[in-house]
């Protein structure tokens, strides 16, 4: 039963409102207008599992969060451009929606200015976000909501073809969730393009990052309830002119990230990066780093700060590294001479372990630089013998939203 | 009216004679013989007060409040129905300063398991009332809503009703629209949270679950229409609790705002027990922040002393830490209790005003830390 809005009367609508969720077909048509927001969260919340809700084109007023908690919901706009859920007048809750329930997907439809993220997935098992777009229309800026495309503690999470813009934190941001696709998107002028934090095992390919602050970002953090970020593909992805100036807010972990900075690989292990096209990112195009050059205590004593089975390999490293910001500016690049190599390496190494395996080849002219935090930055080395290794490839992810 | 109020009475007569109370001195027995005579011949006559509450435990619930029969009388009263016991608790959530109603009910025979840690179980078909209101002008008070928490056969369902104007009926409204609420000069706009938000601070790994009905919350006097009570031994008396140890060897929750209560530690820890450890707990929706804030988490780290935030965002602004000790004024918890910013603000459901009072408390208990968070803030 697919609802014409054209074709049927007010009171029409309504009735198929409440009424379409238990039809057979399980679709549901939300009517543009006044009434749209209660009408689209009435829908959310009696919707039966399965249920499509679809939403008509046009740019559709919201003034508080959405939330979903029915499994196996669809909500489907009509393009990316043209279902525009505006949360510029925004007066209560944080994100743009909030969806607890399993199998959700989003597709065909932007989300702009929310107050805080746009997108919020938490604790679902089934998640697919495809050609749709959380943007801050103003460009970036610090009072810009946080995340975009934001599901944390998800499994199979599936985020294709879709444009994320002027997030204050992350584009999108996966966090401690496991079995991730995030391919063929576009994220732009936020603080981090793409972050995968706390994750394990994550295929991130195929996307363009460009003019945010930094483009690709994994990470394993400390005090979260779901650690051992581990695991993850970077392939085929255009990471290029990251350079705009950090706009996020100075507590957030991302406000130490450098303008400037490509990829960034801190404290995760077993990362494989390759064939990418990594360029123009003034600071360093690659950077590999431990939790310790933070700065911040690490009060978790189950927590490991260090990083390693870092392999970079065959990709195509080019310009960048010539007008750096931050730590690497003021102690590496005056040691050094600018630009500095394409790939930048703290060289903060487990005691323990004594190796911890970061390995570079065969990505063109570009060198590995170790530049010794550990040591106060005093035996920096370039392109080491201990660095020229490989690594043997990881397992792709599979098993869910296949081509 | 007359006759809800001799309804009430007799219903009161019979809750005090019932067999529940049976372990009394002879001569009280006989008194109770006599009240239980009179309560009897009340209800006989009266006729009209003999609609019990009605039990829904599965879609669909009635759209009227009124279906359920929980009260008796003027509508805007809420004069309990039989076996329909008002309770309170030692500190409340915080909710924008409104007057809140609380009431349970049980099916006849049916009881409450008791836990000294968390709500307790209660039975299939029970329900749990909460009406919030306001003092819009002199002694008189406007209701704004009622959200039922009904255990199903499925479990935990939350239901919220709203009150029209003329204060005769409240009606289910899954997703209700702000309301405007003038209280003490200042315009409210309240906002009367949809079914899923209702779910939101209410889930416990993923099921809904009753947050207020804990021994700790509990256990404290209330002045019930028959005298004066502690609540755990009310409740085991009529017959809703089984389990429970005398209220001297139940846990007992400090008062938040009565320092003679207990510690400013112990009142600091009530306080964001019942605001925040709904959602701030390790099964909660904020499990993924990695901040706990329930009673009895003894580390402080969890409780959020120098504790990095997790995707915290504006929360964080330029702080670094969720607690500093000894400097309220950096502590990530303050900034974002100390808010009215939907993106800042903690917590983000269930208020829209600061609770100023509640801020004062936890800002005297983080200057009361001695120690530091050691930080050296570098970029990458």
């Amino acid at each position: 039963m697919k609802v014409s809005i054209s074709q049927v009367g007010v009171a029409a609508m309504a009735f198929a409102l409440v009424f379409a969720t238990s039809c057979a077909k399980k679709e549901a048509g939300i009517p543009a207008g006044p009434e749209f927001q209660k009408k689209f969260q009435e829908a959310l919340i009696l919707a039966k599992p399965g249920a499509v809700i679809e939403l008509p084109e046009g740019k559709h007023d919201l003034t508080t969060t959405l939330s979903l908690s029915v499994e196996n919901v669809t909500i489907r706009g009509k393009g990316i451009d043209k279902t525009i859920l505006s949360f510029k007048n925004q007066k209560t809750g944080s994100a743009g929606m909030l969806v607890t329930s399993n199998g959700f997907t989003l597709e065909d439809l932007a989300i702009e200015d929310t107050k805080g993220d746009g997108l919020k997935v938490n604790g679902a098992t089934g998640v697919t976000i495809r050609r749709a777009r959380a943007e801050w229309t103003g460009g970036p800026k610090e009072t810009n909501g946080s995340y975009g495309f934001y599901p944390v503690q998800c499994k199979n999470v599936l985020i294709e073809d879709s444009i994320v813009k002027g997030a204050s934190d992350a584009g999108i941001y996966v966090g401690q969730s496991k079995n991730i696709i995030v391919r063929r998107n576009r994220a732009e002028f936020n603080v981090a393009g793409i972050e995968i934090e706390n994750s394990q095992d994550a295929d991130v390919y195929q996307n363009t990052s460009t003019n945010n602050t930094g483009g690709l970002l994994a990470f394993n953090l400390p005090d979260h309830p779901v650690k051992d970020g581990r695991n993850a593909r970077l392939f085929e992805n255009n990471v290029y002119n990251n350079n705009t100036d950090n706009f996020a807010p100075k507590g957030t972990m991302v406000a130490k990230v450098p303008r400037g900075t490509g990829i960034v690989i801190l404290a995760t292990n077993h990362i494989d990066v390759y064939k990418n096209t990594i360029k123009d990112n003034a600071t360093a195009n690659v950077s590999i780093i431990s939790y310790l050059s933070t700065g911040n205590p690490i009060n978790d004593p189950t927590y490991d700060p260090f990083t390693d089975e870092i392999y970079i390999h065959d990709n195509t490293i080019s310009g960048g590294g010539d007008n750096p910001v931050g730590r690497i500016a003021e102690l590496v690049a005056p040691k050094m001479g600018k630009p500095l190599p394409g790939i930048m390496y703290d060289g903060i190494v487990d005691p323990k372990k004594g190796n911890a395996n970061i390995c570079a080849q065969n990505n063109g002219g570009a060198e590995l630089a170790n530049y010794d935090a550990a040591r106060g930055f005093k035996h920096i080395l370039k392109n080491a013998s201990a660095n020229n290794c490989a690594l043997p490839p990881l397992n792709a992810v599979a098993g869910f939203g296949g081509n | 009216m007359l006759r809800s109020r001799l309804c009430e009475r007799a219903v009161g007569l019979l809750q005090r004679a019932s067999p529940a109370s049976a372990r009394v001195p002879t001569r009280q027995a006989e008194a109770r013989a006599t009240r239980l005579f009179t309560a009897i011949v009340l209800v006989a006559v009266l006729g009209g007060c003999s609609k019990q509450v009605h039990q829904y435990t599965q879609e669909p619930f009635p759209k009227k409040l009124s279906a359920w029969h929980l009260f008796t009388g003027k509508p805007s009263e809420l004069h309990p129905n039989q076996g329909v016991i008002p309770y309170d608790l030692n500190s409340p959530l915080f909710s924008d300063y409104a007057t809140k109603y609380r009431f349970v009910w049980m099916p006849p025979g049916t009881s409450a398991t008791y836990s000294a840690t968390d709500s307790f179980e209660f039975p299939v078909g029970a329900i749990l009332s909460k009406t919030f209101a306001y003092p819009e002008s002199e002694g008189k008070q406007r209701l704004i809503e009622t959200r039922l928490l009904v255990h199903g056969k499925t479990g935990w369902t939350p239901l919220p009703y709203v009150w029209n104007e003329s204060q005769t009926e409240a009606t289910l409204d899954v997703a209700a629209d702000p309301t405007v609420v003038h209280w003490k000069e200042i315009k409210i706009d309240y906002v009367i949270p949809n079914q899923n938000q209702c779910k939101e601070c209410h889930e416990k790994s993923k099921a809904s679950i009753p947050i207020g009905p804990k021994a700790r919350n509990l256990n404290k006097d209330y002045n019930y229409v028959d005298g004066r009570a502690n609540q755990l031994a009310y409740w085991t008396r009529i017959g809703y609790l089984k389990g429970a140890p005398s209220p001297e060897q139940a846990p007992r929750a400090t008062v938040w705002d009565d320092p003679a209560s207990g510690t400013l530690d112990a009142r600091a820890k009530t306080y964001l027990d019942i605001n925040c450890a709904h959602c701030h707990n390790p099964a909660g929706s904020a499990n993924t922040s990695g901040l706990y804030l329930n009673a009895g988490q003894m580390d402080p780290m969890r409780l959020g002393l120098c504790k990095v935030p997790v995707s915290a965002g504006h929360g964080a602004g330029d702080l670094l830490f969720d607690i500093v000790n000894g400097r309220p004024e950096e502590s990530i918890l303050i900034r974002r209790m100390d808010s009215d910013l939907p993106k800042v603000m903690m917590p983000e459901l269930g208020r829209t005003l600061i609770h100023r009072e509640g801020v004062a408390l936890i800002r005297e208990w983080i200057r009361s830390m001695q120690g530091k968070c050691e930080a050296k803030p570098a970029s990458l």
